[in-house]
């Protein structure tokens, strides 16, 4: 016990007096969150849609206003309101066109149902994709107000697209899984980075002829960096928070809980890059390319795992950060407890048992 | 004490590919003994006193430190020996204290027998001016009597040193003997490897390594006497050449 103490102790003092160390820790997550959660925004605002309304109602009108008066979509500048919608498109700026047939305000009292048009410019396809979203998040929402408050509506199902992110801001889905991917790197990062530092400057050689055991020597690297990262995560929720309003709905507790596996989890990836590696150069970028791109791209921040080929999906498994976007998306967004991430939870526990075995196994106690 | 050897070496090697580094050596220290492992670069001292310490697996053949085997009891051994590396290997952030402290938990030491451990050796080694500052700031010499400082504080039985001295003024460098000394005296065996010829003189026995063999081995005195050298130096550089001699006719 009194070895771990000291081990831990040791790198505590390293991290302070080592102003490299604390710029990661400090600066690094803060500068991250800035640049992605402004730079990695699918937020589309102020498209601009024409209309085309066959129906000419009050209720048409209505619905047109609604389009209009959100953020997202906005009147062409010089463009007729009526006319062949594909003209529109292409003649005016607009990038949808919004087709109300005859017989809306019918079937809307007579809640029978009805299609409503929308023909996209695809050229674009993030505003193709927004659109598409936004739109049916107004037409549900239109479609709810003209009905009696306590009447059940069967079947719109169009209305679980917009549940949890009322605004569908993109911020609001990005900036926890941001926290999932910032948590990965920093961690793989110092820890990586502190191994190979002791390989370089030959303490790891003084270290092992002391009767250290590997396991103690990952835990005694481990256990400050737990705390650190931690650290580090709330202090990007804290930015979260402030700069970009997400929402906390779920459980501070629970999170952390989760935080501390994730966290465990992403120190023995950088345990088991500085036992392949021996300087910190190469620590630091084999630490990046090997969490950075499989987090980013593999944890369902940005692209939808169902949609990838068999095998990136495969590979997704085993991916600790696609869990943690889960489960802190969970938490922040939808207050999920622990029962709704208990699979997620235990994906991740074995997840970090299995990578601290590995490292542990890997860990040489000698220097070839 | 006891009449078993500190270290035995039995056709040891140490392969890196097609590189022979150490190439089949025997060799047998004895308790309390000073014994000077001396080759020129590159001639495998330092390979071997890894193996022995249990930092590289040997290739093939076979040893024992302070009876342990260096195969399967690496963490016995760990507990019985000093080791002082070649490169200065204190931590360079941390004070020449907290360097103590650190390597005195890993020993598995309790917190007060660090405390007068540390004072003792601070008083025997004159650390007392320099210890309380990051060990970066220093100059050589007070490095390698903190990094002596460091592989004595569990009181190993056998102390390696590998180069201790070298970069080290020769006032430093007479006091360093003259603590070794003091160390053989109580009975730890010191194996140590150097470049200095006077510093060889000192020991009690000496082997003379060349490329990943051991080419002569026995007391000062006696090799410059058998191979008719006026000093080690000399007998060191004839030995040499002429195994390198040899080397270019075959």
């Amino acid at each position: 016990m009194l070895k771990l103490r000291f081990l831990a102790h040791k790198e505590f003092r390293h991290i302070l007096r080592d102003p490299r160390s604390l710029a990661i820790v400090v600066v690094m997550p803060i500068m991250m969150t800035f640049l992605y959660g402004y730079a990695i925004s699918l937020d589309v605002e102020n498209i601009m849609i024409g209309v085309v309304d066959y129906d000419n109602t009050p209720e048409s009108r209505q619905l047109i206003d609604h389009f209009y008066g959100s953020a997202y979509f906005s009147k062409p500048d010089a463009s007729p309101v009526d006319g062949d919608p594909e003209r529109i498109l292409l003649s005016s700026e607009a990038k949808a066109v919004l087709i109300i047939r005859s017989g809306f305000a019918r079937a809307l009292h007579e809640r029978s149902d009805f299609s409503l048009g929308m023909m996209v410019d695809g050229s674009d396809n993030t505003v193709a994709a927004a659109v598409q979203n936004y739109s049916s998040a107004i037409v549900s929402k239109f479609a709810l107000d003209q009905l009696p408050v306590d009447i059940e509506i069967p079947g719109i199902t169009i209305s679980t697209q917009v549940l949890y992110n009322p605004d569908l801001k993109s911020s609001h889905f990005f900036v926890p899984g941001l926290v999932a991917i910032i948590l990965m790197m920093i961690s793989a990062l110092l820890t990586s980075i502190t191994i190979a530092r002791e390989k370089e400057t030959g303490t790891m050689e003084q270290l092992l002829t002391a009767p250290v055991t590997p396991v103690q020597i990952i835990i005694g690297k481990i256990a400050p960096y737990i705390g650190l990262a931690l650290l580090d995560g709330i202090l990007v929720l804290v930015f979260a928070k402030i700069i970009f309003k997400v929402p906390f709905v779920g459980s501070y507790m629970l999170l952390l809980l989760f935080g501390l596996v994730y966290v465990s989890a992403a120190l023995s990836i950088g345990i088991l890059i500085s036992s392949l590696v021996k300087t910190q150069q190469v620590a630091m970028m084999s630490a990046l390319v090997a969490t950075l791109l499989p987090s980013v791209m593999l944890s369902g921040l940005i692209f939808a795992i169902r949609n990838m080929p068999p095998v990136l999906q495969g590979l997704a498994h085993i991916v600790p950060a696609k869990y943690f976007v889960t489960i802190i998306r969970g938490i922040m967004l939808k207050g999920a407890g622990l029962q709704t991430l208990a699979l997620n939870g235990l994906a991740l526990l074995a997840l970090m048992g299995v990578l601290m075995a590995i490292a542990a196994k890997k860990f040489n106690t000698r220097i070839d | 004490m006891t009449e078993r050897p500190a270290v035995t070496i039995d056709n040891l090697s140490r392969h890196f590919d097609s590189f022979k580094a150490v190439d089949g050596i025997s060799l047998e220290v004895t308790s309390g003994e000073t014994f000077g492992f001396l080759g020129a670069n590159g001639a495998g001292k330092t390979t071997t006193i890894r193996m022995l310490c249990g930092l590289l697996a040997p290739t093939s053949g076979s040893g024992t430190v302070a009876g342990f085997d260096i195969y399967r009891q690496a963490e016995e051994i760990k507990k019985s020996i000093g080791y002082m590396s070649q490169k200065f290997s204190l931590y360079p952030d941390l004070t020449g204290k907290e360097n103590l402290s650190f390597y005195g938990a890993a020993y598995g030491m309790n917190g007060s027998s660090i405390a007068s451990r540390t004072e003792e050796l601070a008083e025997r080694l004159d650390l007392h001016d320099f210890i309380d500052r990051p060990t970066r700031s220093l100059p050589v010499g007070w490095r390698q009597r903190l990094a002596l400082g460091v592989s004595l504080l569990h009181r190993p039985r056998i102390l390696f040193l590998d180069e201790p001295t070298s970069g080290v003024d020769p006032v430093f460098r007479r006091k360093f003997w003259k603590i070794l000394y003091e160390l053989a005296e109580e009975g730890v065996t010191v194996f140590v490897t150097t470049h200095y010829m006077d510093e060889a003189e000192y020991c009690g026995r000496i082997s003379i390594m060349h490329q990943g063999k051991i080419v002569e081995v026995g007391q000062p005195f006696e090799l410059i006497q058998k191979h008719r050298a006026e000093n080690l130096e000399e007998l060191f550089i004839n030995l040499i050449n002429g195994r390198e001699a040899a080397n270019a006719e075959a």
